[in-house]
């Protein structure tokens, strides 16, 4: 099979580049994509790329695979191969560090901005501060989030303003201790989020369900996000 | 929290509310004018007129001239802070912007109490 790949190497290339490399995968069978990645490393071994546990829960594989965002190790060549093609491209909208490699600063700095740990004042209780199974429940869907960058770099209002909009991913997060009844400030947490770009520049579109690995739906988060502030607000 | 100066309410939560409300104003006039014009098949110039005439018809056309203003401000305010990232540029587009919407708020006004 043919697979083209996104290289740029900035010590040594003046512009990024398609590289086509032809490849036989060994007994045809149905591999993940990020065995093609180590495939394609053993023949050219300058291809950069990240990759940890290959089960994904690290979430550090997120990449483009045939226009779609996704974690390459849990991806088999049979769900996104076409045509015997596959074009491997890193995650769309943030700065290339090299070939699929990004810089995630901009990502990581919307999460640092919604606080994404508890806060409680009040004194701690002797073990631990207890919740009811529903109150727990309410957290399903959201504590999953493994911080893989594939929602928020498929988010077109997030490549516009990387620097302003939280991105699904963060908002899916800030949902994640909005719902949480052991958090005494979400008050405060709201009167952050209450600017025309935090968390109103989501226009609903989807493209970060659509690209979840985790079949998570940050649209409906921020949807509910949406209504805490309405209720405060009126 | 990210602050702005050129949004229509500098709240998030209010330009959203504002921009439901005047879409539900533009739905009932859209609604109100073809049930209108589908009732009266064989209306002339005259009844069109009376219609127009009427303080209430003149009422809900502004309040229609109004929502469309603020709600096509709120839109274009979001197309111009995505696509335009130079901020000399994007302030100028603006003023243009909130320039037009003015002339035609006022041209019809001018049209609406001039039938």
């Amino acid at each position: 099979m043919l697979v083209s790949v996104y290289r740029y190497n900035p010590d040594v290339d003046d512009a990024p580049f398609m590289q086509d490399i032809h490849i036989d995968i060994p007994g045809g069978k149905d591999i993940m994509v990020l065995d093609l990645l180590q495939l394609l490393k053993n023949k050219d071994p300058s291809l950069g790329y990240r990759r940890s546990c290959r089960e994904g829960v690290c979430g550090s594989d997120g990449m483009n695979m045939n226009g779609k965002n996704g974690l390459a190790c849990i991806t088999p060549l049979s769900a996104v191969v076409k045509n015997d093609k596959l074009v491997l491209r890193p995650l769309p909208g943030l700065p290339v560090i090299r070939d699929l490699v990004i810089d995630m600063s901009q990502f990581y700095a919307q999460y640092e901005k919604i606080k994404p740990y508890l806060i409680n004042d009040t004194p701690a209780p002797a073990i631990e501060r207890l919740q009811s199974p529903e109150e727990r429940a309410e957290l399903d869907g959201l504590y999953e989030c493994i911080l893989c960058a594939c929602c928020s770099t498929a988010c077109p209002s997030f490549w516009w303003n990387p620097d302003k909009f939280i991105g699904p991913s963060g908002l899916l997060q800030a949902y994640r201790f909005l719902a949480d009844t052991r958090d005494t400030a979400q008050d405060e947490r709201l009167a952050d989020l209450d600017d025309p770009f935090s968390v109103f520049r989501c226009h609903g579109i989807m493209n970060c369900v659509n690209v979840c690995p985790k079949g998570l739906n940050p649209t409906k988060a921020i949807g509910k996000i949406r209504n805490m502030l309405l209720q405060k607000a009126t | 929290m990210v602050t702005n100066v050129t949004s229509f309410g500098r709240s998030g939560l209010y330009d959203w509310m504002f921009q439901r409300v005047t879409a539900v104003v533009m739905l009932a006039y859209t609604l109100f004018i073809v049930g209108y014009l589908l009732l009266n098949p064989d209306m002339d110039y005259t009844q069109w007129k009376a219609l127009f005439d009427n303080l209430a018809m003149r009422i809900f056309s502004l309040l229609l001239v109004f929502s469309f203003a603020a709600h096509a401000w709120i839109g274009l305010w979001c197309v111009t802070t995505d696509y335009i990232p130079m901020a000399g540029l994007r302030i100028l587009v603006q003023a243009g912007t909130g320039l037009i919407t003015f002339i035609y708020v006022a041209w019809a006004i001018q049209i609406i109490w001039g039938v």
